[in-house]
Order: C-alpha cells, then sequence, then structure tokens
C-alpha cells in the first residue's frame, strides 16, 4: 500500500526554474543607437574611417539580407521541431532558379523561381524527415550534396550557350527595382560629410537606407516581421511553435502536427530560395557557382544566436554581415580597429566575472583581453585570409559562451511518429 | 488469510442516466491481450474510479475511450448514443476531456496559450479567451494564472491547467489517468475538492488509480479491472483495501516475510553530512547521516521526489555538486567516478531500468558486461572476452531464471520482469559490498517480484549490505531490518520493520506531526 | 554463425541493395525530366571499367575509405562529425609541410609526417568534441564552422610558407622528397597508392578497436544511451572527445594517399570536399569497415565511370553527385524500414520460442 489520503502537511514542490526576464520591446532601436554610438567612438580613437560610412552601411544591408533570410528560414522550420542545415543546399537552389527564370523571364519572375526551387528542396527535406522519420541531420546534409549536384547539372544544362553564360554562371539578370529618395538622401550625404562625432554616422546609416535601396531588402524586412506577428499572434503560428515545443500536447488536442511540420519546412525552404535569389540578383547580377558561400550556415548560426527570435535574428545577422562587409572593404584597416573593440570588451567582461567571484573565468578573459590589446599594437592591418573567417569564428565563440543561455525549442530535431500522444 | 468477496453492486433503481457505457471493448497488440470484454456504466455526476494492477489494461481502456486508439471489438455509448473515435478530436467532440497521467504541456508557452492550442475558434487566442479561462477558473476553484509560462509551474498547478483545458472545451465527461502519482498529500485533497466541485455542477468523472485508499476515500463506484477485463464493479460503503487489492491481483497477495536477522556489527557503508545544495531554496540533500551494517537491509520510505533518486545517485557519484563523505569498507568514496566506486563494490539496481540500467538495442551477453566492463570474466586487459561473458550471462539466465531464447537476443525483446532479473543478476555477479535497489520490483510482474524480493534476502545473508529504496511500504516493510524516511532532502524518522503499520510510515512520509 | 546473425546480415544486404535501387530509379526520373538520354547515361556508368579506371577507381575508393572511416567513428556515438573536410585540410597541409623540411630521412619523415597528420586532424576534431562535451555546443554547427576557419586558416599558412613550382601560377608545399614517397602497388599496367595498405589496416583497427576492447564497448555503449552509460561508470565527457579526436585523427590520413601517392605536394587546389561524401559512404556502410570498403569503392566507381560522361552523352558527370546525395536518403529509409521489420521478426522468435518452453528451462538456441 502506498501514501494514505490523509496528510495535513504541505510539501513543498522542488523549486521550480528561475523566471526568465524578458527584454522589451525597445530593446533592439536601443541596441542599434548603442552600438553606432560605440562604433563612432571606435572611429576617432581609431582613425579608422570607414566602419560606419555609407558604403559600408549599403555594402553591409546587402550582406546582411541573405544570412537574415536564411536564418528566417531556419527558424521557422526549427520553431516546428525540424532541424534543418540544408538550408545552404536550398540557397543555392535559389540562386540557380533566380538565374533561369530570372534571364527567361524577368526579374520578378526569377524572384519567383528562387523561392520556388528553395521551396523544392524543402520537399525533399520534409518528405524525408516528416514523412520517413530520417535524422535531420542526415536528411540536410542529403538536400546539400543533392542541390549542389542538382544545380551544377541544371546549370550545364541550361546555362551553357547562352550570352554571358556557362556551366559555372548565368547570363546577366534584370535588375529588381530599387527606391531612391533623392532630396533626402542628398541631405543626408551632406550631414555625414560634416564628420560631427555621432550625428554623421546617423545621417550615413539613414542615407544609405534612402539611396539605392533595393525592394528585395524591404520584403525581406517585411517578411521578418510577418514571421513574428504570424508565429507570436495567429492561431496559426500558435499550433506550429507547439509542434517544436511539446508535440506529444499538439496532438492531443487535435492538431495535426505532421502537416505543420510539413508546412513550416516548405516555408523554410521558399525563405532559403529567395536568400539566393537575392544573392544572384541584388548582391551580384547573375548565378554564380559557389555564391553562397557558406550563408546558410552563418544564417543558421545567426538563429542560434539570437536565440529562435526574429528580433536576434536580425541582431546576429548584422553583426555577422557586418564582419562579413568590413572583411572586403579596407578590410585590414576596419578589422584592426574592430580589434581593439574586442580587447575592451574582454576587460569589460573580465572585470564583470571578477564582481562575479568567478575568479577562474576572469582571470582568463582578462588573459584574452590583453592578449588582443597587444596585438592591436603590434600589428598594422589583418591579413585577408582572417577577415573571411570572423563570421565562423564570431559564431564558435558565440555559442561556445552563451550556449547555456539560449533556449531551443524543447522538441528541435525530435523525429516524430503520429500516434505518439498518451 | 483470504476475505469474502465483497457484493457487487446492485444496478440503481431509479438510475440517473448513463454518461458511458462501454460493451464487450476488446484491444489486442503483437503477443499481448490488453483489454479483453470490458463492461463498464459510468453514471452521471457521480466519480467513477478503475482499479487495476501495472499493466491490467487500465491506459489502454483509456486512450480508446479517448480516441487515440480504436477498439478491435465493442461499443461506446456516450449519453445513450453509440459513438465512434478516430482521433480525439471526435472525443473532444463528445465533450469528453482526458488528463494523462503524463501532462501534455509545453514548457516554453504560456497557460494560456497551452489551453487555447487546438481551440482557438472557440475564444480566439486573446483577451476573450482569457477571460472565458478565469471565468472556468473561478467557478471551479482552479486558481489559473493565464500569463505564466507552464515551466514556472508547480506539479499541482500544472495538473489543474490540464483540467481547465478540458473544462475550456466543454467537455461533461473528464477522464483523470493516475492523477495522484506525483501529488503530494495536501495536492491530492485540493485536487479531491476539484473533483467533487466538478461532480456537483453535473459532470462525470472517470479516474484510474492504483491507490486504493484515495480511491475509496473520494470515488462513488469502482471498477477493477484485472488482466485486461472487468472483474467487478462495486460500491467504496462496502469494501475494504485489502478486498480490493485481493480483487485486482485475484490471488492472495505475495508479502515478504520476515526471517531471522542476519545483521552483524561490522559496518560497510558510512554516510556523513551528505549534502546537495541547489542554487537556490531548499537543498535536494540536507546533511544526511547513516550507516549500514554487514547483512543489513536499509529501507528508505518517502513520497517520491523527496530526494531518494539523488541520494542513489550522490552515493553512485552520478551527482556534482554532493557533499560530504561517503565511505565503503573504509575507504572514502567521496571523490572518486562513478566508475571507480562500481569496481570498489557497488551494485547498482537502477530505478529506470530502460534509461540506466540497459542497452535495449544490444544482445543480452552486452548487457551483461554493462557496468562491469573493467574486470573479468568479461574483459581482460582491455579487451572484450566475448566467450566468457557469453557463458556467465548463461549462467545468469540459468541462476536468475530469466525467459528468454539466449544469450544473443536484444534486451527490448525481454518482458520487464525479464529484465529485471537479468540486471539483479549482472549486478550480484559483481560480487559487491554494497547493493543499492532502488524500486527493483516496480513494472515488474508478481512471479518475478518474489523472485527478487528472494535475491535481495540472499543478498543480505551472503553478508551484503542493502540499500533499498521503495514507494511500496509492504515491500518496505517486509525486507528492510531498518527503515528510515525521508522528507524534503532529510531523514525525519527511524522506524522498527517489525513494529511500524504503513500508516504509521505514511504519516511520516508526509510530515503529518511535524510542527508547521 | 548463428541463426539470428544470418538474418542480420542478410537484412542488412538486402536494405543496401534495395536502397541503391531506389537511388538509381530516381536519377532515372530525373534524367527524364530534364530530357537527358536515361539509357545512354546508364550504359556508360555501369560499362566495364578499363584497368586504367579501375586503378583510379581503386585509389579513390582508398581515400574515401579513410572519410567513411571517419565519420563512422563519430556517428557510433551519435556524433556527426561533419569537418572532415577542415580536419583533413589541415593535416594534409601539416604533413605536406613536415614531409616537405625532411627533417628526417627516408621513411621515418613519412611516418613523422602521417603521425603529425593524425595529431593535428585530432586536434581540430577535437575543438569540437571539448565544445560538446564542456558547453553542449552541438557539433554539428562547430565542425561546420571549424571548416571555414580550416580554409582560411590554410590559405594564409600557405602563402606563408610555399614555394612556387617552376613554370606554374600554382603554390604549393616544398614537394616530398624521392625517399619519403609511397611507392605504387603494380596493378596491372597501373600502380594503385601504397596508402591503400595503410587504410586497410585502419579499417582493421577500427573493427577491432569498437568490437573486441573495452574502449570500443564504452563507445559503443554511450552511442546507445548516455544515461545507461554514465550509470555504468562510463564519463560522457571522455568519451566525446576522444571519439571526436580518433575521428580527427582518421579525418586527417583521408588527404595523404593522394599527397604521398601522388601530388607530393600541398597547393590551393588540392582536393576538396571528400568529408561529405564520407558521410554518405558511412551511412552506405552502416558504419563498418566492410559496408564502408563497398560504398567507397561504390562511389568512386560511379565518380569514375561519369567523368566521360560530357563527351560520350552530352550530359553533365553532376548527375552523379545527384545520386550520391538520393543515396543518403534512400539508405536510411531503407535501413529503418528494414530494422523495423527486423525487430518485429525477433519478438515473434521469442515469444514462439518462450511459449514452446513455458515449463521447462530455457535451452540454448544458438549454433
Amino acid at each position: 500500500m502506498s501514501v494514505p489520503a490523509t496528510a495535513t502537511h504541505v510539501v513543498e514542490p522542488a523549486a521550480g526554474p528561475r523566471v526568465r526576464r524578458r527584454l522589451p520591446r525597445w530593446w533592439f532601436a536601443a541596441a542599434l543607437f548603442a552600438v553606432l554610438f560605440a562604433l563612432s567612438v571606435l572611429e576617432a580613437v581609431t582613425g579608422a574611417h570607414d566602419l560606419v560610412s555609407r558604403g559600408t552601411v549599403a555594402a553591409t544591408l546587402i550582406a546582411v539580407v541573405p544570412i537574415m533570410l536564411a536564418g528566417l528560414g531556419g527558424l521557422w522550420s526549427e520553431r516546428a521541431g525540424v532541424v534543418n542545415i540544408g538550408l545552404e543546399g536550398m540557397m543555392i537552389l535559389g540562386t540557380w532558379g533566380a538565374g533561369y527564370f530570372g534571364y527567361h523571364y524577368g526579374a520578378w519572375a526569377g524572384v519567383a523561381g528562387a523561392i520556388m526551387m528553395g521551396m523544392l528542396g524543402g520537399l525533399v527535406h520534409a518528405v524525408a524527415t516528416v514523412t520517413f522519420g530520417v535524422d535531420h541531420i542526415i536528411s540536410g546534409v542529403a538536400v546539400n550534396i543533392i542541390a549542389l549536384g542538382a544545380v551544377q547539372y541544371l546549370a550545364s544544362l541550361t546555362f551553357v550557350g547562352l550570352p554571358g553564360g556557362g556551366q559555372t554562371q548565368s547570363p546577366k539578370i534584370p535588375d529588381v527595382q530599387t527606391i531612391t529618395i533623392t532630396p533626402v538622401g542628398d541631405g543626408l550625404g551632406d550631414i555625414a560629410d560634416k564628420d560631427i562625432f555621432f550625428v554623421s554616422q546617423l545621417a550615413s546609416v539613414a542615407q544609405a537606407l534612402v539611396t539605392n535601396l533595393s525592394l528585395l531588402v524591404v520584403i525581406a524586412l517585411l517578411l521578418l516581421v510577418l514571421t513574428w506577428w504570424v508565429l507570436w499572434r495567429t492561431a496559426f503560428g500558435l499550433r506550429l511553435r507547439s509542434c517544436g515545443e511539446s508535440p506529444a500536447a499538439a496532438e492531443s488536442l487535435g492538431v495535426h502536427v505532421l502537416r505543420y511540420k510539413f508546412a513550416a519546412v516548405l516555408i523554410s525552404g521558399g525563405l532559403a530560395g529567395l536568400g539566393g535569389g537575392f544573392l544572384a540578383m541584388v548582391a551580384s547580377s547573375n548565378y554564380r557557382d559557389g555564391q553562397t558561400g557558406g550563408r546558410g550556415y552563418i544564417g543558421l548560426a545567426a538563429m542560434i544566436f539570437g536565440n529562435w527570435r526574429p528580433g536576434g535574428l536580425l541582431a546576429g545577422s548584422g553583426l555577422f554581415g557586418y564582419t562579413e562587409t568590413l572583411g572586403l572593404r579596407q578590410g585590414s584597416e576596419s578589422v584592426h580597429a574592430l580589434l581593439l573593440a574586442l580587447a575592451v570588451l574582454a576587460l569589460a567582461a573580465a572585470v564583470w566575472q571578477a564582481r562575479l567571484q568567478q575568479q577562474r573565468a576572469a582571470i582568463i578573459t582578462g588573459v584574452v583581453a590583453i592578449g588582443l590589446g597587444v596585438l592591436y599594437f603590434a600589428i598594422d592591418e589583418v591579413p585577408g585570409d582572417f577577415t573571411s573567417m570572423t563570421p565562423y569564428v564570431v559564431t564558435l565563440l558565440v555559442l561556445a559562451f552563451a550556449s547555456q543561455r539560449l533556449r531551443m525549442p524543447a522538441a528541435d530535431g525530435q523525429i516524430y511518429r503520429k500516434g505518439s500522444a498518451g | 488469510m483470504s476475505t469474502p468477496a465483497p457484493p457487487e453492486t446492485e444496478p440503481r433503481a431509479a438510475s440517473p442516466e448513463v454518461a458511458v457505457r462501454l460493451r464487450g471493448i476488446g484491444k489486442r497488440f503483437p503477443g499481448v491481450v490488453a483489454n479483453d470484454d470490458i463492461n463498464i456504466d459510468v453514471h452521471r455526476g457521480t466519480i467513477h474510479a478503475i482499479v487495476g494492477e501495472n499493466g491490467a489494461g487500465k491506459s489502454t481502456l483509456m486512450k480508446i475511450l479517448y480516441g487515440v486508439q480504436p477498439p478491435d471489438s465493442g461499443t461506446i455509448e456516450i449519453n445513450g448514443t453509440e459513438v465512434t473515435l478516430h482521433s480525439p478530436a471526435d472525443a473532444i467532440k463528445n465533450n469528453v476531456g482526458m488528463v494523462f497521467q503524463h501532462f501534455m504541456l509545453a514548457d516554453n508557452l504560456t497557460v494560456l496559450e497551452n489551453v487555447v492550442l487546438g481551440a482557438e475558434s472557440l475564444h480566439g487566442i486573446g483577451a476573450k479567451a482569457r477571460a472565458q479561462v478565469m471565468r472556468i477558473s473561478d467557478a471551479y476553484g482552479l486558481g489559473i494564472q493565464p500569463d505564466r509560462l507552464v515551466e514556472e509551474l508547480g506539479v499541482g498547478a500544472r495538473q489543474r491547467v490540464e483540467i481547465l483545458k478540458v473544462l475550456y472545451r466543454g467537455a461533461r465527461i473528464v477522464i483523470l489517468d493516475e492523477p495522484t502519482a506525483v501529488l503530494v498529500p495536501q495536492e491530492v485533497e485540493e485536487l479531491f475538492g476539484n473533483l467533487r466541485e466538478l461532480k456537483a455542477e453535473g459532470l462525470s468523472v472517470i479516474f484510474i488509480s492504483h491507490k486504493l485508499d484515495e480511491v475509496l476515500s473520494v470515488a462513488d463506484e469502482i471498477t477493477v479491472i484485472r488482466r485486461g477485463t472487468t472483474v467487478r464493479t462495486v460500491r467504496p460503503e462496502g469494501v475494504t483495501a485489502r478486498q480490493l487489492a485481493e480483487l485486482m491481483v485475484g490471488s492472495e497477495l505475495p508479502s515478504p516475510s520476515t526471517e531471522v536477522s542476519t545483521v552483524t556489527d561490522e559496518v560497510l557503508l558510512t554516510v556523513r553530512n551528505l549534502s546537495l545544495p541547489t542554487g537556490e531554496g531548499r537543498p535536494l540533500l540536507d546533511d544526511i547521516s547513516f550507516q549500514i551494517h554487514r547483512g543489513e537491509i536499509l529501507g528508505i520510505a518517502g513520497v517520491e521526489g523527496n530526494g531518494q533518486a539523488e541520494l542513489v545517485e550522490a552515493i553512485m557519484g552520478m551527482r556534482p555538486g554532493v557533499t560530504g563523505t561517503i565511505e565503503l569498507s573504509g575507504q572514502d568514496l567521496s571523490h572518486r567516478s562513478t566508475r571507480d566506486r562500481r569496481e570498489d563494490g557497488i551494485g547498482y539496481i537502477p530505478e529506470d531500468r530502460h534509461r540506466h540500467g540497459l542497452l535495449l538495442d544490444s544482445p543480452l551477453w552486452e548487457n551483461r558486461i554493462l557496468g562491469h566492463q573493467y574486470r573479468p570474466p568479461s574483459v581482460n586487459h582491455g579487451l572484450i572476452d566475448k566467450g566468457a561473458a557469453r557463458a556467465d550471462t548463461l549462467r545468469i539466465i540459468e541462476q536468475y531464471d530469466v525467459r528468454t531464447p539466449g544469450p544473443d537476443v536484444l534486451a527490448r525483446a525481454l518482458s520487464g520482469g525479464n529484465q529485471q532479473k537479468l540486471i539483479v543478476g549482472r549486478e550480484m555477479s559483481g560480487e559487491p559490498i554494497l547493493l543499492i535497489a532502488a524500486h527493483p520490483t516496480r513494472g515488474v510482474d508478481v512471479g518475478a517480484q518474489a523472485a527478487i524480493w528472494r535475491h535481495i534476502k540472499n543478498a543480505r545473508r551472503n553478508g551484503l549490505a542493502v540499500l533499498l529504496i521503495s514507494a511500496d511500504l509492504d515491500e518496505l516493510i517486509g525486507l528492510s531490518d531498518h527503515i528510515e524516511v525521508i522528507l524534503r532532502g532529510r531523514f525525519v524518522g527511524s522506524f522498527d520493520p517489525a513494529g511500524v503499520t504503513p500508516e504509521r510510515l505514511g504519516s511520516a512520509m508526509t510530515g503529518a506531526g511535524e510542527d508547521q | 554463425m548463428t541463426r539470428a546473425r544470418l538474418t542480420r546480415l542478410g537484412l542488412g544486404i538486402a536494405s543496401a541493395v534495395l536502397a541503391l535501387l531506389a537511388a538509381f530509379l530516381i536519377t532515372s526520373l530525373v534524367l527524364l525530366a530534364a530530357g537527358d538520354p536515361v539509357w545512354d547515361v546508364w550504359s556508360q556508368l555501369l560499362s566495364w571499367p578499363e584497368s586504367r579506371n579501375w586503378a583510379n577507381i581503386i585509389n579513390n575508393a582508398s581515400v574515401l575509405y579513410l572519410s567513411g572511416l571517419a565519420v563512422a567513428v563519430g556517428f557510433r556515438m551519435n556524433l556527426f562529425n561533419i569537418g572532415v573536410d577542415g580536419q583533413y585540410r589541415v593535416a594534409t597541409f601539416t604533413a605536406a609541410v613536415v614531409a616537405g623540411e625532411a627533417w628526417l630521412p627516408g621513411y621515418l619523415n613519412t611516418a613523422l609526417a602521417i603521425v603529425c597528420a593524425m595529431a593535428v586532424g585530432a586536434i581540430w576534431a577535437g575543438i569540437a568534441g571539448a565544445l560538446r562535451a564542456m558547453r553542449g555546443v552541438s557539433e554539428v554547427i562547430s565542425t561546420i564552422m571549424l571548416n571555414f576557419i580550416a580554409t582560411g586558416l590554410v590559405a594564409y599558412l600557405l602563402r606563408q610558407v610555399s614555394v612556387r613550382a617552376e613554370g606554374s601560377n600554382e603554390i604549393g608545399t616544398r614537394e616530398i622528397p624521392e625517399g619519403s614517397r609511397i611507392g605504387g602497388l603494380p596493378f596491372g599496367d597501373y600502380d594503385i597508392y601504397g596508402f591503400i595498405v595503410i587504410a586497410a589496416i585502419v579499417g582493421f583497427a577500427f573493427w577491432f578497436v569498437l568490437n573486441r576492447t573495452r574502449f570500443g564497448f564504452d563507445l559503443r555503449a554511450t552511442g546507445q544511451s548516455t544515461t545507461a552509460a554514465v550509470a555504468s561508470g562510463i564519463s560522457v565527457k571522455k568519451m566525446t572527445i576522444a571519439a571526436m579526436m580518433i575521428s580527427g585523427a582518421i579525418a586527417g590520413l583521408v588527404g595523404l594517399p593522394i599527397l604521398f601517392g601522388d601530388a607530393y605536394t600541398y597547393g590551393s587546389t588540392f582536393q576538396s570536399g571528400l568529408g561529405f561524401a564520407g558521410i554518405a559512404i558511412a551511412l552506405l556502410g552502416r558504419n563498418h569497415p566492410i559496408g564502408i570498403a563497398f560504398g567507397a569503392l561504390l562511389f568512386a566507381y560511379l565518380d569514375e565511370q561519369s567523368n566521360p560522361l560530357q563527351i560520350l552523352v552530352g550530359v553533365s558527370p553532376d548527375i552523379v553527385a545527384i545520386t550520391q546525395g538520393v543515396i543518403v536518403l534512400t539508405v536510411v529509409i531503407s535501413y529503418e524500414l528494414v530494422r523495423r521489420y527486423g525487430v518485429r521478426l525477433e519478438q515473434r522468435e521469442v515469444a514462439k520460442a518462450l511459449a514452446s518452453s513455458r515449463t521447462d528451462r530455457p535451452e540454448e538456441v544458438s549454433a
């Protein structure tokens, strides 16, 4: 026999996990301002003058969008519980789609084609993982292998013999429209040239936003907002998220878990494909072999960095896009300046850790800070090979240090079979 | 000592309508008959309990009633109309709601989100829904806070969310599967209060349990299920817990009998000031000290979740952050790894054999090696001796009566009782000094249970020290030489099994009699 | 062999064949959709290779075999080592530099270079292993990131230490002296990489360590159930790092057959992309050294036979890459279906055996 029913004394349940602090709504704008301010300071201190110039900001936007779109694709998929590392492959499919349909039928057909091809890749991943229960990582790897082979095969099938085309590139694709608000842009340009601390930098940012802004950039940002709204403010989004948090609970309440996962992976592919299309049509002007350069993976990293939320994803994409841009433009000087910023950050972190009584961690971080500082003063510029590595190194560092604070959807990666409820 | 059979329920003369009528329900799975000719009437506005042993078929029956699985035969009538349920959605449409034993809640979503999920069309997902939730919560005294994350809630609160979920969808028939398994007694009382309120509003409650005392205190009618079929339906007034238990088991209840004491003076295990602090609040283990002598079985009694699992893991070295000393035969184990502790002579029969005791997809002879891979006979100088391992597995199969065609069969293919017997045999083979047995007969059929008790008593006779954790008070009283009660991570009472009753133990386990 | 093991082997082969057939079917559908001649493609792909081709196939297979083995070590522990590409890049570069410097004479030099390659590969993979063990970082992402970092790092270092070959625009490491090169084994009129011997030894060591040693037992147990492994005394953290390091060490060997048998220098055009093929091959071979050998041969065969596709049939050889990717999926699905069938078979056997021996003692039922 077990415990008798009568009892008079309360036994406390085990202490629940600590309440998570939710960031206030305006954190993003505030963080942006803080970053701009810090960069302005850095420019003043180190003499690097390309950190927030109009050209840099414009190039950053172009670099951010594909990463963000890939990350958005990853977010949709993982929020429904399906890990998608095939984003790279779906992006590659998108680049070809843009090249083929864009060349033959015009700019917007290229966009549609990119999305469609990406969805095709998503379809393969969805069928494999949702219908057949294949492990998500393996399926993702397979999609990447298939996509790469398929696109190379299709390229030699469809681009060879066309003017400007060949086995590894497509002919030029017509451009997507851009927006320019000339009077505002010119006015801002004047302010930017005046070199007033912080105001000029703000002006450059604003100017970049109103000059030659591709419609696709606007669409991409709108998609980000739309994602937030759908996933957190509609019934569809709630159901989708529940599939990634507790598919058993969802199924027990009548949610068709497998259908939502399938849809999520398709959407994921479409977004990644759009990212690829952006690469082919806005970041450059045609499809080129190897165009994606690992951005599918960086997008995943941005998603993890952003704790599976759209706002964080944008921050992560911004960080990675910015470091990538810096690496390409006058890379050595700008990245060199960043070294100083890193050294200062590390020093601040070391002080923080010391205050939290984490002696060992504080010492290690302190040593790192000193090392970075010494490095900054010892060398004049950072070699190109290292600047191109920045997104990857940053990702590793973020993962290494912040892994404990991140909260991925509880059932992410779980292979779910219908009828597992109860 | 058999008691006279309790009287069968008379059909009520002026019967309130039957809310649920099950006739001839049957369900088979490959190799096992889960349900066979089940017949139950649940009257409207009553609390109807269904009791049975583990594996008797209760959960399968409830899944059928909730549409998770279709029955192979039989009919279901709800409020007089025959229905076929293809999915939980159908059950919900018929105003049936189910609260599963393992809560179906998404930790990372709020209470409100969990409640409206799947039923967004009823009241939307915003303010209207929130208002409705509060309305139901107030009507039945559930005390719900809609905007808290589920992961912040304790067990009792989560259960109330589950109840609210079914009420939100308009359930008039509420099924609860082992609702008190994870509750402390105070919460059990609160739950029963809620159920009585539901009953007062005319809802019908079906309640699955194997805790007979609780069932007797709250149910209006009790149906006993044994080996997949209904045995009898009785009213609680005319029956005792013991009679119910015998109906459940169908024969004399096994009880481990006490024998001549084998306890010696030699201390084998000494635990001093064992503590496991957590970052905040109450420590999981709070300054625990005890000794076990050669030839002694120390039983630990306690409601689940009071530190037993942590105690076991601390002694095994599987828990970081533990302070205090652990000495085995004079040797200090406090900083040694799990592997070293096993080699020093600790045998471990884990509470959850599938997670901690077996490699389900490996053959039995490889499972023989598990936990003992650092010494002969399975391993010599770092190399696996397959022949010796197989031979020894055969010996264990023979000696411990493990029913299997051979040692090459995958562990997954064995029944729970045989898996447990294999584990017992394996752990004894290491000639341990200390044997830790955590819930050794959980989920095990009656025959295997008797065998395992026999082996534990043998171990004691052969001079081992045994640490026994169990939720089965009869098992504890029958096997132990000495019982300690654990509550909130501390030992709060010592008992001599010869003179103690389950009621006294239960009081100590729940803290009754302690100052507020 | 016991009947149980024979059945398992039979099922294993059947599932592999099933997977291959499905993949070939899907490839044919793609060819049809693209309007390419299906029959011509297959007759070229499935034609019997010439001696020269066989030599190439065996050579490439030995490289792919090492890649598959490296990945398989990780798979046995439920770890995905997607970083074989980066690991063999840093390792081959290291080996090329060490061998080029020739601090030791003859084959001692070679041995040193091989050891260094394995060490570097192990460390590179060990980073991901440590991150996983200590910080819980998914090794999938970290190995992918390390791949890219390896590319940049090696490119930079190559620039620092390279010498320019006469009359060419390529840069590469110093050539390995003649005495340190690994000669070819005669195969008809051609030679195959002598390194194949080492590859075979590694394959045997893989099987032996995994199945016959306690360490291998620990590794497999951790891969099957981390909770059971912890309860049995295994340190999961140590196993994670050890498994990743071993995987990386084997990965470090991937580029060496080419380095010591053909190229004799590491340059910016050294073959890349062998890591992903390794994943497919490990899956196809079910993480078993013999299965992986077959898988490696198959992939090398497809690669070799597809080379002349463009010239002979007018179809891009990349179609084979599609086949290989599809194989990854069909293999996994096929194995899962067959596995479930096998489990049901086994449960029925157990139930039958127990029913027939209900009253007497269970007897041994094996050969």
